[in-house]
């Protein structure tokens, strides 16, 4: 079966908030938005990452990077003591020593970003105040931002967000009179960008802009001519942002799959004006490609049932994919936060019967995956083993945040992701 | 604030959780704010554990704390009873838990849940983990024990003596194969292991403590406390000495025999028969080599006093350093540093025991997960001896520390990182070869263990020169010559920083403002053992 184009690139939406949305409070399994420091680190190589927190926030970043074996890793975290929250110490006094002890031990950074934490969120830690403070001290050779990653206000992939909307107010201004630029937006895996940028070039589009850039110095210009494409759906703050420094979204369903990459390099195309034939002679060849790659894995994920607890709020998108790529059965689409506007194409693209979820209470949406005993359960590394334990096939979720998926020459490997537990389950005999 | 880049230790909420995931009907609720559930991977992918920490998390948000979290903390609580039915449960806060003040112990109490309710008090901003472990147990048997029958009581004794074994928790490094070592030495002792807590056991087997005739402390960080609290409780002496390394188990067996008032002849010839290859291994000429190795140590005060002892006595290395995190053990790590005549580091700093391993310059670091980053950065081999660990070190075979085969495993360990025999010799002879040399590291661990570039040779001379400074005498800046600087790179890698920091103090003793080749030998031949 090959799949239309026009199938994704839906007419505007109206009315998406008349599909029935399951709003759950309880306990949470989910990262804060911390984590996301584990990639953007290494996105973004000349910054540095200092979180002001507890000895919990340094544990969470080191239990989850700390596998790997760092000869000076680009985070760290200013733990606050009994003594600072007694008012013993003066904390702004106490950052900028620790600033400054960090910026002589590496001095190669050119931005520093201060992370909020839940302990310097709830004693109200004026980290906004210290960042100004402390760029004015270590300017012109390192900037210093702040934002907030903590457990109390983001989940997970929402640190991103976070962080690119602080960058956001220091990019360049493009002059009102400045051809129009396109940007996108969000970390995406230095091979992704490449090709994205490719393409974008054969089409005509000229050189797209990426935030965040790779260096600190290298961040792109926004103005009222720069049109942007998400390249991640957490992006709700930075998209807001970026529209009030007069930029344009480009709506468009996320560039998962031959389909999905191929709506979103449309929305771009129509644009800046490109032509259907130039546009159809650049996408044609990798576009067919990313089929083929998928087509190969269709075989074994037909037909088969998933589930989705909330992760990272790519859900939707991946579960937009799944479903008219691969014909695979939705159960459950749950997500940490669901942006209705920005989700819209790849929310009408789901079936009506799938139930979608925001927020979570967690034993009771473990007892409605267990009924359902789905095929394939997309969930978190607290969650994956002990499922696996009662027979259930698993795919631990941070692994669709931390592998290139996006785009055509990686359609292939996303569908990959989802056949390999799969796989892995009828080879082994033991 | 300390600027940390690594902890050696988690918040003492991740001890708690260490002794509840230990234990098999034991419930947790711990008031903490969405995110802090990072902790269960722990347990379900670095321990691989097959099921869900027996954790509630009441995961509030920013929107929760204008309202009634204290509410939130009340639902949960008594949502985890009703779901999960334990036996005990244990309450407490989170470091931002404990900063909102919600008091879960009081709150717990006025539910009026049917199963006993242990609130915890653990300070995040001033104790860490491994104290959060051991006082959480403490609080449990403290509450547990004595409902449980006297000895006096017990049924279906065997009229031998008998003991508990006090500290493993989930997460520990390697306690599930210490604990199977030594249950096996103290069976074939004669003696009945009544109950090991808190890995594995049930609110019901606390009951039974009392019944022991002693205790066996196996981890003094997470189970002194307790095993303080028995002995004052029910008179249960425990055992001081942690059985790693080949004469620290056979003093294990001796404190123990005493305890357990065994035949001290009959002792000594069960220590004679027990099979382990350590001593043999140690004494063969292969391993002549390793004679005066320098080593650093630095990790958990347990593990590291114990690895000290088998580091020097029963492998032939030398101690050149020895440092712990565990401030509650300082004492005990500066006591055995003094044996060694080196002074202990005592820091949760990871960037002081960085600095000691640089200025040291050993040839082997024994550490944890923590210096292997730290040996990365400086080009040296590393092994791990201590929490903290991850995931390669909970493995699948049989590993235990402690006991015989204990020693067995740290043989093995102690001496894998280190360039072999042989090739040690050639690289000494030949030093252009284009496949073998200092940058390739040692072969037997292939080619991917190429030495990271250092910047170790160039450091320590900073530190000189502030010596210098600091004496207040003339102020000279060391300078090698060509030639010496030629003939240093001859000296083989794993002595070549310790040879140049000894000739550039030799240098700077004697005011030398250069150093030749000469100087080099000159100081080589005033050093030499």
């Amino acid at each position: 079966m090959s799949i239309a184009v026009d199938k994704i690139q839906l007419p505007p939406i109206v009315g998406c908030g008349e599909r029935p949305v399951l709003k759950e409070r309880g306990q949470h399994e989910v990262f804060c938005g911390l984590t996301g420091i584990m990639w953007l680190h290494r996105k973004i190589q000349d910054a540095f990452f200092l979180i002001v927190g507890s000895r919990t926030c340094a544990h969470l970043m080191q239990s989850a990077a700390g596998v790997m074996i760092f000869a000076e890793p680009r985070f760290g975290t200013a733990i606050m003591e009994e003594r600072d929250l007694a008012g013993i110490a003066d904390m702004h006094d106490e950052l900028d020593d620790v600033v400054a002890k960090l910026l002589s031990r590496r001095p190669e950074i050119r931005l520093l970003f201060l992370v909020g934490s839940c302990p310097s969120e709830v004693i109200k830690f004026d980290l906004n105040k210290a960042a100004q403070r402390l760029s004015v001290r270590h300017s012109p050779d390192v900037r210093i931002l702040d934002y907030s990653g903590s457990g109390i206000e983001t989940t997970f992939t929402q640190g991103e967000d976070a962080c690119l909307a602080s960058l956001v107010p220091t990019l360049p201004a493009e002059p009102d009179n400045a051809p129009a630029e396109l940007m996108v937006v969000g970390a995406l895996p230095d091979v992704v960008e490449d090709q994205f940028s490719r393409l974008f070039k054969q089409m005509g589009i000229g050189e797209a802009r990426f935030l965040p850039a790779r260096l600190a110095d290298d961040m792109p210009p926004v103005g009222p001519n720069t049109f942007f494409l998400l390249a991640q759906p957490f992006l709700t703050e930075t998209a807001r942002v970026l529209e009030s420094r007069g930029a344009t979204l480009l709506q468009a369903p996320f560039p998962l799959g031959a389909e999905g990459t191929t709506a979103w390099l449309k929305a771009a195309a129509d644009a800046f004006g490109i032509s259907d034939e130039t546009f159809e002679s650049v996408v044609d060849a990798p576009r067919s490609r990313a089929r083929r790659a998928v087509e190969k894995l269709k075989p074994a994920l037909e037909g088969k049932s998933v589930f989705f607890f909330p992760d990272s709020q790519l859900e939707v998108p991946l579960a937009r994919f799944l479903h008219s790529e691969l014909d695979m059965r939705l159960t459950e689409v749950g997500t940490p936060y669901l942006n209705k506007r920005l989700l819209a194409h790849d929310l009408n693209a789901l079936p009506d019967h799938v139930q979608v979820s925001e927020g979570q209470d967690v034993d009771i949406q473990l007892e409605r995956c267990r009924a359902e005993r789905p095929d394939i359960t997309v969930c978190g590394l607290g969650l994956a083993n002990p499922l696996e334990v009662e027979g259930m096939s698993t795919k631990w979720s941070i692994e669709l945040v931390f592998t290139p998926i996006q785009g055509y020459e990686q359609a292939g490997d996303l569908a990959e992701l989802f056949a390999r537990p799969l796989n892995r389950r009828t080879r082994l005999e033991v | 604030m300390q600027l940390t880049v690594w902890t050696y230790e988690g918040p003492p909420h991740v001890g708690a959780m260490r002794v509840a995931t230990a234990m098999t009907d034991l419930h947790y609720v711990l008031h903490a704010p969405q995110g802090d559930t990072y902790a269960d991977l722990l347990f379900t992918m670095i321990e691989r554990r097959k099921k869900r920490p027996p954790v509630t998390y009441t995961t509030f948000q920013a929107r929760d704390l204008g309202g009634d979290t204290s509410q939130l903390f009340m639902d949960a609580a008594r949502e985890a009873q009703e779901r999960f039915q334990p036996a005990a449960m244990i309450v407490g806060a989170s470091c931002t838990g404990e900063l909102i003040q919600d008091d879960p112990g009081g709150l717990s109490k006025t539910l009026g849940l049917p199963c006993p309710v242990i609130p915890l008090d653990l300070p995040s901003y001033s104790k860490k983990e491994n104290w959060g472990a051991a006082e959480t147990f403490y609080q449990i048997v403290r509450t547990i024990a004595p409902h449980g029958p006297d000895k006096t009581d017990a049924e279906g004794s065997t009229g031998r003596p008998s003991c508990n074994i006090i500290g493993p928790t989930a997460l520990g490094f390697r306690h599930r194969d210490d604990v199977r070592e030594i249950v096996g030495l103290l069976e074939a002792m004669g003696i009945d292991v009544n109950v090991v807590a808190p890995l594995d056991a049930s609110v019901h087997d606390l009951l039974l403590l009392k019944q022991a005739d002693f205790n066996v402390c196996l981890y003094p960080e997470t189970g002194k406390t307790a095993c303080d609290w028995l002995k004052r409780s029910f008179k249960q002496d425990y055992t001081k000495t942690v059985p790693i390394g080949v004469g620290a188990t056979g003093d294990f067996m001796r404190e123990v025999g005493k305890l357990a008032s065994i035949d001290e002849a009959e002792l000594e010839a069960l220590i004679d028969e027990q099979e382990v290859r350590l001593p043999w291994y140690s004494r063969s000429i292969d391993s002549t080599y390793l004679t005066g190795k320098r080593v650093y140590l630095f990790g958990d005060a347990t593990h590291v006093i114990a690895m000290a002892r088998v580091a020097q006595h029963e492998m032939g290395y030398q101690v050149v350093g020895m440092g712990t995190y565990s401030r509650e053990f300082a004492r005990d790590v500066r006591d055995a540093a003094e044996k060694y005549g080196v002074e202990a580091l005592i820091t949760d700093d990871y960037l002081e025991v960085e600095e000691q391993v640089q200025n040291l310059q050993p040839e082997l670091v024994l550490g944890s997960q923590m210096e292997r980053h730290i040996a990365k950065r400086l080009g040296l081999p590393c092994a791990v001896i201590s929490s903290p660990v991850h995931v390669q070190d909970f493995p699948a075979r049989y590993s235990p520390q402690m006991g015989f085969e204990g020693a067995n495993v740290l043989f093995d360990t102690l001496v894998h990182p280190l360039t072999m025999g042989l090739e040690e010799h050639l690289l000494g002879m030949f030093r252009e070869d284009f496949e073998f040399n200092d940058e390739a590291g040692p072969s037997h661990l292939g080619h991917g263990s190429s030495r990271a570039p250092v910047q170790t040779e160039t450091a320590p001379e900073i530190e000189i020169e502030a010596s210098i400074d600091s004496g207040g005498e003339t102020v000279t800046e060391l300078r090698w010559t060509v030639d010496g600087e030629a003939e240093l790179k001859k000296i083989p890698f794993f002595v070549r920083g310790k040879a140049r920091r000894n000739t550039e103090k030799f240098a700077a003793e004697r005011g030398l403002a250069e150093i030749s080749m000469e100087t080099l030998y000159e100081a080589k031949s005033h050093f030499s053992r």
